[in-house]
């Protein structure tokens, strides 16, 4: 997995590149959590994931709660449609925020 | 269930119990659905179930183990058109009564990988492991 960032005012746009399992899960953390706590709206960027699986979807609920008690928000964009189907199999798409 | 016959095929292959293995494991099953002539969504759904069940084994059946040169096994079949892979470990022998996902609507981190398996498979099942092995794991579906 590679990443990319970045900011405009209080918006971080973190754009992940690759398959998102076990393995990445620690250092997406470490790319999207220190966005959160600082209070910014995260706007994650998936187009270029290809691959999710359960530890990933792990990563986006604890971001959206995360978010939620940092009175913030994580936007979800640009969902592949691989990905978008495993968020519609854990039944997240009304409970995730996905543009 | 699809309308296509698959070719008879059976593969296996080891892998190292680590969770940097998944990825070789979600590569080997793509190449045997590649031979199979499985279609695009089917085979992302199926190689979801595979590395979910991989990554249990990674997750619970060595989490107290220091051996970093344990294998596990993952043997893809297809025989009349019935998919089925079977998982071998030596990690701590699993209770199948104590396998379960979490309740879907009570949303936290954690608990899908089982709920994945289950959804995408037609059937779960835990078998008696021969030795070597110790864990025995059979996952089917119909093609």
């Amino acid at each position: 997995m590679s990443y990319k960032v970045t900011e405009e005012g209080n918006i971080a746009t973190v754009h992940l590149d690759g398959e998102i399992d076990m393995d990445v899960t620690e250092k997406a953390k470490e790319v999207i959590f220190p966005h959160i706590d600082a209070g910014k709206e995260v706007h994650l960027n998936l187009s270029n994931v290809q691959y999710m699986d359960s530890s990933g979807i792990s990563v986006l609920i604890e971001s959206h709660q995360k978010a939620l008690e940092k009175n913030t928000k994580v936007i979800i964009k640009d969902v592949s449609k691989s990905v978008l189907k495993v968020i519609m199999m854990a039944k997240l798409e009304q409970i995730l925020n996905l543009e | 269930m699809s309308e296509t016959a698959h070719l008879d095929h059976s593969e296996k292959k080891a892998f190292l119990v680590n969770s940097s293995s998944l990825k070789e494991v979600r590569n080997f099953c793509r190449e045997v659905f590649e031979k199979l002539q499985i279609q695009q969504e089917l085979k992302d759904e199926l190689v979801l179930a595979i590395a979910e069940a991989a990554q249990n084994i990674v997750k619970h059946a060595f989490k107290n183990s220091a051996d970093v040169n344990e294998l596990m096994v993952v043997e893809i079949s297809c025989e009349n058109n019935k998919l089925q892979i079977a998982f071998y470990d030596r990690g701590t022998p699993v209770d199948p009564k104590k396998v379960k996902h979490r309740e879907i609507d009570n949303v936290k981190p954690g608990g899908l990988g089982t709920f994945f398996i289950q959804e995408i498979m037609d059937a779960v099942e835990f078998k008696d492991g021969n030795k070597p092995w110790i864990n025995h794991l059979v996952l089917t579906k119909q093609l």
